[in-house]
């Protein structure tokens, strides 16, 4: 199977970006590094369909220069997917925004728990406590 | 009799779209959406019993010449998963439908609610009916839109931030699917299971590892396997009850039911044991851990639904026909119990108006007869003999030991040791919910520090040290989430009261509707049916778990073409 380099650079570019955005807070760039990265797995799927060929039609073209049908099948499923995943993100994006003036995604609650108990183990010993909870970072001349 | 196959999928879809149209009806809404899934759990029954007799059943969609077409394949393993996953959804819309979705829920479009469950049960179905990966990728996103739907019901401020994480968890693991789709189309030209198991026998060995570890990584996100589960109990406890009832109950399951499929028909020369294993004992173990440190009873049951997919992998990875048939029964055996653990939930906080561990005490006087239904199966997870849980556990001990290597013995002491975890997490649920009685609780919530107060006649030796958003007091720390409910409970003009203010004033709601317990009561009953039929059953899951060691019923039934 031959491939086609410049397929497979675009895809690799798209789906860099898209893994880049998604990295973001804000949900509108998320979702903008999702749609980037669909795009780039769209492209993967005509890498997989193997070399360029004519329109796959019984009668009109031979079978053996035909492209390969099924992986653009595929793929018309995957956009159709991805635009309603969109449309959905959207909503929730702008739902978001009506409700805190931002659509930044929230820190998880186990995230500020855990956050929480570190800290709390850090400071069990006495000393620290002593020193009024100060941070470990800031030493305190009657401590030292 | 194979246009049965497509049955259980079709007809939940004809269900949506008839249940959307009568959104003006209620009524008819309700009827439609109960017809329907009775409907598909007979029709799961009767596969169930022909899968069982004459061997996987299969349909080829759109009469393509096999092996071109779109295959439907109801092998045991598939029917038996059906069948248990129509009883659930059909015990849960019951439940809902009692409900009346009211409460909470008074800003919801009530009238989305049936049509999207509709689907959402047509997409599982299809999953544990799809005969080739893609048509397993659009299963999974039926089912996942659904759950996005369901999910972000009301679109209130938490569900929209719990929803945020698991669309977007869940949209990069579709991702990942279908790249992994992509590769195997390019490794093999083909994506149905049967000629993939053929086929990628012949690839090279490198090829083939890259191919497996993209699908496994793929479906451990939706399995919640540690460390891809970080998103599910934060996601899940935001959810209306009977929504997140079946989502713990099945949506993880179908992750659960891909690897099996993929481990077992694709790649079963490559087991990955070590990886599995490994997997394995860490999400029972994180998982459980996690289960003891909460205190909300729909969080600490998120985090045993996690711990305890950890028992199903094991099976899946000691890839023994006992260790697969121990994980096919336990699979079987925890969605009804997690869905009825979550249904109980339901009506705790329908009966005492929360599920925080601050506030619930004395249930077990207010309630006896929810104190049962949340004792039985409660201790039905926990694997207290002679339950289903026990049996289930048994079975994958000794699957466990009869391998022997270190590993595997290093599992099986993990499994008893998570197994004693998840009955001291229950069991201190128990004992704080429903056996202290409400003054009790209510004294313990004024007792803890509050922070930003002084020492008072109440506290008089506190001495509070705030450090980095946690508070210490008397040599304890204190998370300041549960400070801030204790405040909230002390303090008499605070909107939500505890269960001893509400008592109180007289502000309970009476009864618990008999719509909602009557189901509920109905699933549990189901629960320990599986206990008296244990051994019939584990002899299904042995001859489903031969069928897919050797692959040979499946790949016959599917490539020789099932009749049209």
């Amino acid at each position: 199977m031959s491939t086609n380099v410049s397929l497979i650079l675009t895809a690799s570019a798209l789906i860099g970006c898209g893994v880049y955005l998604i990295l973001e807070r804000s949900l509108t760039r998320v979702l903008a590094g999702l749609l980037l990265m669909g795009n780039g797995v769209s492209i993967l799927f005509l890498i997989a369909g193997g070399r360029a060929g004519d329109a796959p039609i019984e009668g009109k073209t031979d079978v053996a220069d035909m492209a390969d049908p099924l992986p653009q099948a595929l793929v018309l499923t995957a956009i159709v997917i991805a635009l309603a995943t969109t449309a959905f993100l959207l909503a929730m994006a702008y739902r978001s925004w009506q409700l805190n003036a931002n659509d930044d995604v929230q820190d998880d609650v186990e995230d500020a728990s855990i956050r929480r108990l570190a800290a709390a183990d850090e400071a069990s010993d006495s000393h620290d406590l002593a020193t009024g909870g100060q941070d470990d970072d800031e030493v305190t001349e009657e401590g030292a | 009799m194979n246009y049965l196959v497509p049955l259980p999928v079709i007809l939940p879809l004809f269900g949506a779209g008839a249940t959307l149209m009568l959104s003006r009806w209620p009524k008819a809404q309700r009827w439609v959406s109960f017809a329907v899934l009775v409907a598909v759990v007979v029709i799961a029954a009767v596969l169930l019993y022909r899968a069982d007799q004459y061997g996987p059943q299969v349909t080829w969609l759109g009469a393509w010449t096999p092996p071109l077409g779109i295959s439907l394949v109801a092998d045991r393993l598939s029917a038996l998963m059906l069948l248990v996953s129509a009883v659930v959804t059909l015990v849960v819309l019951i439940y809902s439908i009692g409900q009346g979705m009211t409460g909470d829920e008074r800003e919801a479009p009530v009238s989305i609610y049936h049509p999207t469950f509709l689907v959402l049960v047509a997409g599982v179905s299809n999953a544990f009916l799809a005969g080739d990966l893609f048509n397993l990728f659009v299963s999974f996103e039926m089912l996942l839109f659904a759950s996005y739907v369901l999910l972000t019901l009301g679109g209130t401020e938490t569900r929209i931030r719990a929803g945020t994480i698991y669309v977007v968890v869940n949209m990069l693991s579709s991702s990942l699917f279908l790249i992994s789709i992509a590769a195997v189309y390019a490794a093999t030209g083909s994506l149905n299971f049967a000629q993939l198991a053929q086929r990628i026998q012949d690839l090279p060995d490198s090829v083939s590892l890259t191919l497996q570890l993209l699908l496994l990584v793929t479906f451990a996100v939706k399995a919640a396997v540690f460390p891809l589960s970080l998103w599910l109990p934060d996601s899940y406890p935001t959810a209306p009850a009977p929504v997140t009832a079946v989502f713990a109950g099945l949506l993880t399951k179908v992750g659960v039911y891909a690897i099996l499929r993929v481990q077992t028909l694709l790649f079963p020369d490559s087991p990955l044991t070590n990886l599995l294993m490994w997997a394995a004992l860490i999400t029972m173990v994180i998982g459980i851990l996690g289960a003891i440190a909460q205190s909300d009873i729909k969080r600490m049951l998120s985090f045993t639904l996690v711990s305890h997919i950890g028992y199903m992998i094991f099976g899946i990875g000691l890839a023994t026909e006992a260790g697969v048939s121990g994980a096919v029964f336990y699979v079987a055996h925890h969605i009804t119990i997690q869905t009825a653990l979550f249904l109980v939930v339901g009506l705790i906080e329908r009966r005492a108006g929360s599920t925080s561990l601050l506030r619930l005490g004395g249930l077990a006087r207010l309630s006896p007869v929810l104190a049962i239904l949340f004792f039985v199966p409660a201790m039905n997870l926990a694997g207290i003999p002679p339950l289903s849980g026990f049996l289930g556990k048994i079975g994958l001990l000794q699957a466990g030991l009869d391998v022997g290597t270190p590993l595997a013995v290093t599992l099986v002491i993990g499994g008893v040791v998570t197994s004693l975890l998840t009955l001291y997490a229950v069991a201190k649920t128990w004992a704080i919910a429903f056996w202290r009685t409400p003054e009790q609780a209510h004294e313990t919530a004024q007792a803890l520090p509050s922070p930003g107060e002084e020492a008072d006649a109440l506290h008089p030796t506190v001495t509070m040290v705030r450090h980095r958003g946690h508070v210490h007091s008397g040599g304890t720390a204190y998370a300041t989430s549960d400070l801030e409910e204790a405040r909230q409970v002390r303090d008499e003009d605070a909107p939500d009261r505890d269960l001893y203010q509400l008592l109180r004033d007289g502000a309970l709601p009476e009864r618990l509707p008999r719509s909602m317990v009557l189901p509920t009561a109905a699933l549990i009953g189901f629960s320990v049916v599986f206990t008296l039929v244990a051994g019939p059953m584990f002899g299904y899951t042995d001859r489903a778990a031969t069928d897919l060691m050797q692959r040979t019923p499946y790949l016959e039934a599917v490539l020789d073409g099932g009749s049209r």
